[in-house]
């Protein structure tokens, strides 16, 4: 309805997004507080603010990742809330969440997963490849088609990360924070992209959160966002003038309340006294993974209490030119000198006048404040006296006196940050090493941050080596160098530099040399198939394959999207791959041969004091059997408590002197037998046996001496033991074993695959693509299917060929069974799976809620029958019940379909309510 | 060179952040409390509430006095059954025993013809089928025997045998069930805890921090290895005398010092161990993961669950590669058998030798691990 009413409303050009008083709770944070916002189309908008303001939860509302709590929200004329209308956007949104490829799948090629996107979006073969050649052409990918994403450097992430997100022609487009933490030439290449896409595809609009200023003053319309509630919106030259200020940044701090602005003023660092004394130097140094080179003929000199910054992108090689620095990893070429002596892993000296911050916070989040700083004072070797005092001046000076007792991850961004310097600065070094202090902090605590270095370079001459990717903060420092792909580009003054390439901003500056030294080739779209060609076929055709799957409501080709990756990552995945192989053929062998009630090869001796032929007679009995082995004769009374006692010996015999002499005269003798009573279960054996044993030798001696009439017996009792006459504890144990294991390890991998999916966050690729519940589950289940299959015939075999247990039955009537059983327990990782979030909650919790009921309740070790209350009720509706008769029953008792119908029917039941289930608790939307 | 001070300060900080995790604290205390407890109260009886199934074809006194004779718990009352039902029955594992009395049983009895009763058993039900078996057999004789005691008395010779367990004269398996679980909650915290502290410090970027600093790899290590193995050492000492001494009774025969200073070395080879799987996983998953393989053979291999000598020969070869296989033997013989040291020295140096190896085999993957 809405859709229509909005569509006649033709002069004015509908909102593609309205939010009305929309509100988001975690827990009991608030993450979004009362937005209401009206966003026009054809146009790229901006939400600006630092981290954890709530840009992020606002754009996973507006792409239909996340439940809406409160308000209403209106995307593409309908309401978000209702499903139906989602399932018929997604084809028109793409969404592209926060982190470097958060939804990518870092083992998968980029042709891979490009055409998983596609495979989601319904398009057939065909379709899929000429979209991906094109848009691989168009982002310059093409020549990387085959890496896996994993190790793309971060620009390649972002434009893989567009592509799958344009590879269904979307009408919307979202993008969370598409550039943090790449060059500027890659984030260029990036917005240059979006630009000429928006010019092919008139009408598709744009919503950007970022945290780059400069880029946001190159937006159509600003939401400038702090503390989950909007400051205010417009134009980028709307919010200068509003406040007056002459960049975005100072207009940002402006337009926040006053109490987060107190205490906040400009930083101001003070003209340097030149010094000539020389604190860092890097000569030709050059470091080396195998043939990666990450570190390429570095050089430079850094002078005492200068600030020092290093500018690029993730994975140049900073880090790892710190390092080097630091004489944390040997250098491969070249040499590092602090102050003036050559640097060398093995000196710890080097260590204690480096004080180190790296990336992001950190620091031990399980110790306070205070124990964070006492730690590193001891461990950097501070005299005891002195540590109390310091930590006292490290408190005032960065202003946490008052948080010494609080729990580093219950404060601030910011606060932490300084936490980490002053853990940095507690040893009082002369060089302060700090890789990229201050992603994400906002920008009145990044300028309290550079005003606190400003001051230990100024008054107390420390040496700082900073790295960063904004370009506000590169401009404060003494001089800086461009770092690209491990080589060191330029290094100098921030103005010297902008100057030396007539360039009015380092930026562009950066981006001269970073095209100079790349010669313009290495991920830049070629000439003729520009990206004007993405959309050739739009005009024509609007879109025909998204229009014709969409209505579907199961469409297999979604399914086997997620069956065929979700093979792919398995396969590239050692650890899981090994488990799914041979897990369960390692646990047959380890309970086959680890749980074993044969007993055999007892060791027993004897301390014969007669020592005449009737009591080697009565020994021989013993050492006879298969169940005995003995060892040398017991000497002494202290000879067998030793022998007993560790352990050599589990059974001692002991026949008294003139044995022989009165079993003949008929004269009551004993013999004595010890039985070691440690392991009760064999000791309950050994003493069966011997009594049996003795009773034999009885009774052949009194045959002996006074002739068979008199053992003759009133009754006898005839024992068989059926099916397994030979009482073989392999026999009995496998067919038991089998079903355990095969809901085991299959349901563990099952509800691994999707708990993963939700821990890396590629889950989201779910909630807001069409893929329904159905189709994801059973794509997901499919390959754990086949190889709990495979692992069936492999145990199967290994029964029978390695364990030589007998198969009587008939086979194809336990395979059928054992097909149904794997999608009944597949089923079950997937119903558990809806209920864990984390993967090592996962792996446990499977494990326990699957081996028990099926240890207990299943008829392994008691019979169902002799269960009672909730213990029988389990066992009654538990699949592994039924399996385990048909197991035994094909295995040893030669039974088959006939016989065994009735087991089939409860677990044929148990699949599709198990998958229903699942289905039913599975959310489509994060909450 | 080492600095102790150094593996002190960051023992402490272990054991501080230990202190801080909930889901850790509560698996230690779980396992040395909850889990002996039931492990020793809920071995279960090899034969409770068995199914048993008679066919009774000579509707007699003395075969209406052998199916009075099974009862609860060790059977339930038994079902009777006609002779074609048995075996179905049995093919659908309704029942384990089937007792099968002939007809004219009684009569041929007393006539002395020695008839013959018929007792089945469903041999792929391993637990019940043994000592059910006995069981069956032995109340059978005695109600027939019983019966039939006024027509004869056998002669026979007038040799006994007298038996004594020792150790556990009572062959309580609780006591054994308690003490085999504590050996083996001693092994599975060592390699979560210092596993999961690696992993730790890994997952959220600390162990740059640790690596500028004036700190060796080795003493990293170390002190993993000791702040962990203290934990597990002290709970294990104290679930031995508060859990299995005091509250289930078990009387330990030997000197409980020794078994600590067992434990001690077992848990500087699995620490050791528990940091090289957690280098080789990398991520808390995979640890799980591998957890799982090599947990199992581990315990199930050891000895501590059933006897070695059962096992074919390469396993008992390979597992004794195994620091569990030795400290199961010497944790058996000081807990139930009062060994001393005299009797267990050879344990202590063999453990102590593999501990080493497993410690250098983990500082060397370690060392790696961390560039």
């Amino acid at each position: 309805m809405n859709d229509r009413q909005t569509k006649d409303a033709k002069p004015v050009p509908p909102s593609v997004v309205r939010l009305e008083a929309v509100g988001l709770s975690y827990g009991k944070t608030r993450a979004i507080e009362n937005v209401t916002l009206d966003m026009r189309p054809d146009c790229i908008i901006g939400l600006i603010g630092p981290d954890g303001v709530g840009k992020s939860s606002l754009l996973s509302i507006i792409a239909g990742a996340r439940v809406i709590q409160q308000g209403h929200v209106e995307v593409l004329g309908g309401d978000m809330a209702d499903s139906g209308h989602r399932r018929v956007t997604f084809p028109r949104i793409a969404y592209m969440p926060q982190g470097l490829g958060r939804n990518l799948y870092p083992t998968l090629s980029v042709f891979e997963n490009i055409d998983f996107f596609g495979r989601l979006f319904g398009h057939d073969r065909d379709e899929r490849r000429r979209r991906i050649g094109r848009l691989l052409d168009s982002t310059g990918l093409a020549p990387f088609a085959d890496r896996p994403a994993g190790n793309l450097s971060g620009g390649m992430k972002q434009k893989l990360g567009l592509c799958c997100a344009l590879i269904h022609d979307p009408d919307l487009l979202i993008l969370d924070e598409p550039t943090t933490g790449i060059d500027p030439l890659s984030r260029r290449q990036f917005w240059e992209l979006i630009n000429e896409i928006r010019a092919s595809r008139a009408g598709m609009s744009v919503i950007v959160a970022t945290a780059y200023m400069e880029e946001a003053a190159q937006f159509d319309w600003l939401v400038a966002m702090d503390a989950g509630r909007v400051l205010a919106t417009g134009t980028p030259g709307d919010l200068l003038k509003q406040t007056g200020a002459s960049t975005l940044e100072a207009a940002f701090v402006d337009l926040l309340p006053e109490e987060k602005r107190r205490g906040h003023r400009e930083v101001v660092i003070p003209p340097r006294q030149a010094q000539d004394e020389t604190a860092i130097e890097a000569d030709h140094l050059t470091m080396r993974f195998g043939d990666f080179v990450a570190v390429d003929d570095v050089s430079f000199r850094i002078n005492r209490g200068e600030i020092f910054g290093f500018l690029g992108s993730n994975g140049c090689g900073k880090t790892t030119t710190m390092k080097m620095l630091t004489g944390l990893l040997p250098t491969s070429e070249g040499t590092a000198r602090l102050f003036g002596r050559q640097v060398d892993p093995n000196d710890m000296e080097v260590r204690r006048r480096v004080g180190y911050m790296s990336q992001a916070f950190s620091l031990y989040s399980q110790l306070t404040v205070r124990q964070n700083l006492e730690l590193h004072a001891r461990l950097f070797r501070m005299d005891a006296d002195s540590i109390p005092g310091r930590i006292e001046e490290m408190a005032r000076h960065f202003g946490l006196a008052s948080l010494m007792d609080a729990l580093p991850d219950s404060l601030p961004l910011g606060i932490r940050q300084r936490l980490s310097l002053a853990v940095a600065m507690i040893h009082s070094p002369d060089i302060l090493i700090l890789d990229e202090p201050t992603s994400g902090v906002d920008p009145v605590a990044r300028d309290s941050f550079w005003q606190i270095l400003a001051d230990l370079s100024r008054k107390q001459n420390v040496t700082i080596f900073v790295s960063t990717h904004f370009m506000n903060e590169a401009e404060l420092c003494d001089r800086v160098s461009l770092m690209h792909a491990g080589k060191v580009l330029i290094s100098d003054k921030p103005a010297a530099i902008v100057e030396s390439c007539a360039a009015t901003t380092l930026e562009e500056a950066f981006i001269v040399y970073l095209k100079k030294a790349i010669g313009d080739k290495e991920a830049t779209p070629t000439a003729d198939s520009g990206p004007s060609s993405l959309f050739a076929t739009e005009a024509a055709s609007p879109r025909p394959s998204a229009q014709a799957h969409k209505t579907r409501s199961f469409d297999p080709r979604r399914m086997f999207a997620y069956t065929q990756r979700e093979s792919l990552e398995l396969r590239r995945d050692p650890i899981r791959a090994t488990l799914a192989v041979l897990g369960s053929m390692l646990l047959m062998f380890v309970i086959g041969y680890g749980i074993n009630m044969d007993v055999k090869n007892l060791s027993f001796a004897v301390l014969d004091r007669d020592d005449t032929t009737i009591s080697r007679d009565y020994v021989l009995q013993i050492a006879g059997s298969r169940y005995f082995t003995e060892k040398p004769t017991i000497t002494t009374y202290a000879d067998l408590d030793r022998r007993m006692q560790n352990g050599e010996i589990s059974l001692a015999i002991e026949i008294p002197p003139g044995f022989g002499r009165d079993v003949m005269r008929g004269k009551n003798v004993q013999i004595g037998a010890w039985v070691d009573g440690a392991m009760p279960a064999r000791a309950e054996t050994v003493l069966g046996y011997v009594q049996g044993m003795h009773a034999t030798w009885l009774t052949q001696k009194a045959r002996e001496v006074y002739g068979s009439a008199a053992t003759a017996s009133n009754f006898q009792l005839a024992i068989r033991y059926r099916y397994n006459p030979d009482i073989q504890s392999l026999v009995a144990m496998v067919p038991g074993v089998i079903p355990l294991l095969l809901l085991m390890i299959p349901a563990m991998l099952a509800a691994l695959s999707i708990v993963r999916e939700k821990e890396l966050g590629s889950i989201v690729n779910f909630y807001v693509t069409p893929v329904t519940r159905f189709e994801f589950l059973l794509g997901k289940q499919l390959p754990y299917l086949t190889l709990a299959m495979l692992n069936f015939f492999m145990l199967t075999a290994f029964a029978v060929f390695a364990f030589r247990v007998p198969f009587a039955g008939s086979f194809l009537a336990f395979s059928v069974a054992a097909l149904i059983y794997v999608t009944a327990t597949t089923a079950m990782g997937l119903l558990i799976s809806t209920f864990m979030k984390s993967q090592i909650a996962a792996i446990f919790g499977t494990a326990l809620l699957t081996l028990i009921p099926a240890v207990q309740f299943s008829g392994m070790i008691d019979p169902v029958s002799s269960l009672q209350g909730a213990g029988a009720l389990i066992g009654r509706i538990y699949p592994t019940t039924y399996f385990v008769t048909i197991s035994r029953g094909t295995f040893s008792k030669a039974l088959g379909f006939h016989d065994l119908s009735a087991e089939f029917l409860p677990m044929l039941i148990a699949v599709p309510v198990l998958l229903g289930l699942g289905a039913a608790l599975l959310k489509k939307q994060a909450n | 060179m080492i600095r102790v001070a150094n593996i002190f300060h960051l023992g402490i900080k272990e054991l501080r952040e230990l202190a801080r995790d909930p889901a850790l604290l509560v698996l230690i205390v779980f396992a040395f409390t909850i889990s002996v407890y039931t492990s020793s109260k809920a071995i279960p009886e090899t034969l409770n509430r068995a199914a048993i199934a008679i066919v009774d074809e000579d509707q007699s006194p003395v075969s209406a006095r052998i199916i009075a004779a099974f009862n609860p718990p060790y059977f339930q009352k038994p079902r009777l059954i006609s002779q074609m039902e048995m075996d179905s029955r049995m093919d659908a594992g309704l029942d384990t025993f089937a007792l099968n009395i002939p007809p004219n049983f009684q009569r041929d009895l007393l006539a002395g013809r020695s008839p013959t009763i018929q007792l089945n058993i469903d041999a792929t039900r391993m637990t019940q089928a043994f000592t059910g078996g006995g069981y069956v057999q032995s109340i059978v004789t005695s109600e027939v025997n019983e019966f039939a005691r006024r027509y004869r008395a056998a002669e026979s010779l007038p040799v006994d045998i007298v038996m004594r367990t020792r150790f556990n004269q009572e062959l309580n398996k609780g006591w054994f069930g308690a003490i085999a679980e504590v050996i083996s909650s001693i092994t599975m915290l060592s390699i979560v805890l210092t596993g999961a502290a690696l992993i730790r410090e890994r997952e959220h970027g600390t162990i740059e921090h640790l690596l500028v600093m004036p700190i060796r790899p080795t003493e990293i290590m170390v002190s993993k290895i000791w702040s962990m193995g203290l934990v597990v050492l002290v709970a294990s000492a104290l679930s031995l005398i508060f859990v299995v001494q005091g509250l289930l009774h078990v009387p330990i025969q030997g000197s409980v010092v020794l078994f600590l200073t067992g434990v001690a070395l077992q848990l500087f080879a699995t620490a050791s161990l528990g940091i090289f799987l957690a280098t080789v996983a990398g991520s808390m998953p995979k640890f799980g993961l591998l957890l799982m393989m090599v947990l199992l053979p581990l315990q199930m291999l050891s000895g501590a669950e059933t006897p070695r000598e059962n096992m074919p020969e390469i396993i008992q070869a390979i597992m004794l590669a195994a620091p569990n296989t030795h400290f199961v033997i010497l944790a058996q013989a000081v807990l139930f058998r009062g060994a001393g040291i005299e009797t267990i020295w050879p344990q202590i140096v063999i453990l102590l030798a593999i501990g080493s190896v497993f410690f250098f085999f983990a500082l060397q993957r370690f060392r790696k691990f961390l560039r």
